[in-house]
C-alpha cells in the first residue's frame, strides 16, 4: 500500500533553519532481495557437520578466501575455529571441533 | 578502461569492450596469492567483486576509480559483519533512538531528520583492511585488494546539532552507534562502534540520508549511516537505529577487543610479531595510486599521461611526486580540483616513456607532513596498508 502524508505548513516552518521544505512524503517499505548463495563448501570429511556449524553464521566463501602455503595449515584453522567459539559465540560440540579443523586442513591447501 | 591489474577470465571479456553486462567474465583474479574472485551482480549495483555472500562484501573493481573522482554509489564497496542484515526498511516508521546521558531521549523519524538544516561534505569511506591481501607475511581477515574504498557527497545532518535535541549531560564520555544488522545467534556481539563525545560534537561526523544526491543504496547503509570523515570505515555504522551516550569507555567487542591497531606512532609493528599494546584504530593515512594504468600495463613510447588519485585523513594532501624511474627521482604532479580535505584529490603528470620496462611509483605527502613509506608497515589485523605503490609497465 502506498501513502501520501502532507506535512503540515505549521510543522514545516518550525524548523526555521532548514532552506528546503519536504512537502509530501511518499513511503512505503523498501525491500532488497539479496542474489542466491552460489558459493559452496568443497567436497571433503566430515562435510556435513561443517556445512551445519560454519554456514549457520556466513558463507563458505569467508573459508575459501583465506590466503593458503605453509603457514595457513591445522594450526591456522585450529585458531580460526577457537576464535568462532570463544570470540564469536559458535555453539559447536567440543567433539566436532577437530573433526572440523580436519576438514579445513584437508580441503583449503 | 580495463584495469590490467586484474587479469578478466572468459571469452567475452577477450573479445574487447562490445559485450553486454549479463555476459561479462564470471570471475576476476586479484594479484594476490588465492586472489581468484567471482564477479558478482547484486541489486543497486552494477559488477561488483565478490568477497563473501553471507554476509556481503563487495569490492570495487579499480578501474572505477579512473571513472571519476566520485565514486558512484553502484559501485561503492560494502562490508558487513553480521549475516542479519535488514532486507526491508520503511522509511516511514524507521526511528534512531538518542539516549543514554542525555537531558530528553528524543526518537527522530527519516523526516524528522530531511526537515533539519542539511550539510554535505565530500569524504572518502575506506575498510580498515583495505589492501590485507598484500600483507606479508599473510594474515587472516577478508583478504581484499584496493577496492575496499570510495569517494563520496555525503548529506545529512551533523551529529551535533542531533545531540543538541537531546541534551547531553555533563560527565558524558562516549557515544555510541548501534545498526540494525544484528548477528545470528545471540551469542554474537552486535556491531556497535564508539567515538569519543568531543569528537561526535565536533560537527563534522554526520548522520547521512544522502550520498551523491541520492538516497543510500540499501547495502550502504540506507536509510540512515553515520559518516566519520578521515576515519576508518568501521566507524561509518550503517542503517543507524540506536545513538547512546555514555559516561564510561565503550566496552563493546567491535572496540575493546577488535578493530585496534598497535600503539605506535604509526600503528605498525615488525612484521609476524605481537603488539605489546594497542588502542582502536582511527584516521586514514595518506595513500595515492595511479589510476590511468595498472601493474603490469602496456603503454606506447612516447608521453603517457598519467592519472591518479592521493587522499588522508583530512589535513588534505600538499604533494602527490611520481618517479618513471623505480624511485630514483621524483615529479611533482599538478593536483586536480579540490572538492574538500576529506575527499580524494585528481591528479595528473604526463611522463616520456621510452621504449622498454619501466618501473612507476606515486608518492603523496599530506599537509601535515606525513609522506608514504617505501617499506609496507605491518599490524596482525592487516590494517592502514599505505606502503608507495609501484606499477611495472612496458613501453613498446
Amino acid at each position: 500500500m502506498k501513502r501520501t502524508a502532507l506535512l503540515g505548513l505549521a510543522a514545516a516552518c518550525s524548523f526555521a533553519a532548514s532552506m528546503t521544505i519536504v512537502t509530501v512524503v511518499s513511503a512505503k517499505p523498501v525491500t532488497y532481495e539479496l542474489p542466491e548463495e552460489t558459493a559452496a563448501f568443497k567436497p571433503g570429511p566430515n562435510l556435513d557437520i561443517v556445512q551445519g556449524n560454519c554456514g549457520a553464521c556466513h558463507s563458505a566463501d569467508y573459508i575459501q578466501t583465506q590466503p593458503r602455503g605453509p603457514k595457513f595449515g591445522k594450526d591456522f584453522w585450529q585458531a580460526e575455529v577457537t576464535k568462532m567459539i570463544t570470540v564469536f559465540g559458535a555453539p559447536i560440540e567440543p567433539g566436532d571441533v577437530p573433526k572440523i579443523v580436519d576438514y579445513l586442513t584437508a580441503t583449503y591447501h | 578502461m580495463i584495469n590490467r591489474r586484474t587479469v578478466l577470465k572468459g571469452a567475452s571479456a577477450l573479445a574487447g569492450g562490445m559485450a553486454p553486462i549479463a555476459a561479462l567474465a564470471d570471475t576476476i583474479t586479484l594479484p594476490i596469492g588465492n586472489g581468484e574472485r567471482p564477479m558478482v551482480k547484486y541489486p543497486q549495483k552494477r559488477p561488483m567483486i565478490g568477497l563473501t555472500a553471507r554476509p556481503p562484501q563487495l569490492e570495487t573493481p579499480f578501474s572505477v576509480f579512473n571513472e571519476n573522482v566520485i565514486t558512484p554509489n553502484d559501485a561503492f564497496f560494502v562490508r558487513y559483519h553480521l549475516a542479519g542484515i535488514p532486507l526491508e526498511i520503511d522509511p516511514d516508521t524507521y526511528t534512531i533512538d538518542i539516549k543514554g546521558k542525555v537531558d530528553k531521549p528524543v526518537k527522530l523519524k527519516l523526516a524528522d531528520f530531511k526537515r533539519m538544516a542539511s550539510v554535505e561534505i565530500v569524504a572518502v569511506n575506506q575498510c580498515s583492511g583495505n589492501s590485507r591481501g598484500f600483507s606479508e607475511p599473510r594474515v587472516a581477515g577478508g583478504q581484499l585488494a584496493n577496492g575496499a574504498m570510495g569517494n563520496a557527497r555525503w548529506r545529512g545532518v551533523p551529529l551535533k546539532a542531533v545531540l543538541a535535541q537531546a541534551g547531553v549531560q555533563s560527565g558524558a564520555k562516549q557515544v555510541v552507534f548501534n545498526g540494525l544488522d544484528t548477528p545470528v545467534i545471540d551469542k554474537t556481539p552486535d556491531f556497535q562502534k564508539a567515538l569519543d563525545i568531543a569528537h561526535a560534537i565536533d560537527g563534522e561526523v554526520m548522520l547521512a540520508w544522502q550520498m551523491n544526491g541520492k538516497d543510500l543504496p540499501m547495502l550502504n547503509g540506507f536509510p540512515v549511516r553515520l559518516v566519520v570523515p578521515g576515519y576508518y570505515g568501521t566507524y561509518w555504522v550503517k542503517h543507524l537505529s540506536d545513538i547512546t551516550v555514555i559516561d564510561t569507555v565503550f566496552d563493546g567487542f567491535w572496540m575493546k577487543t577488535s578493530y585496534r591497531i598497535p600503539d605506535t606512532a604509526d600503528g605498525f609493528i615488525e612484521p609476524g610479531t605481537a603488539p605489546k599494546a594497542t588502542v582502536p584504530i582511527g584516521k586514514f593515512n595518506v595513500r595515492s595510486f595511479i589510476t590511468s594504468l595498472a601493474d603490469g600495463a602496456k603503454v606506447k613510447t612516447g608521453e603517457t599521461m598519467l592519472k591518479g588519485i592521493a587522499f588522508d585523513g583530512g589535513s588534505g594532501i600538499k604533494e602527490v611526486a611520481v618517479s618513471a624511474d623505480d624511485g630514483k627521482s621524483w615529479t611533482p604532479a599538478k593536483l586536480g580540483t579540490d572538492l574538500g580535505k576529506y575527499s580524494f584529490r585528481e591528479w595528473t603528470l604526463p611522463v616520456a616513456l621510452a621504449a622498454g620496462a619501466h618501473v612507476l611509483k606515486v608518492r603523496a605527502t599530506s599537509n601535515d607532513g606525513k609522506v608514504q613509506p617505501d617499506k609496507a608497515g605491518w599490524n596482525p589485523p592487516g590494517y592502514m596498508r599505505n606502503v608507495i605503490e609501484t606499477y611495472n609497465v612496458t613501453a613498446a
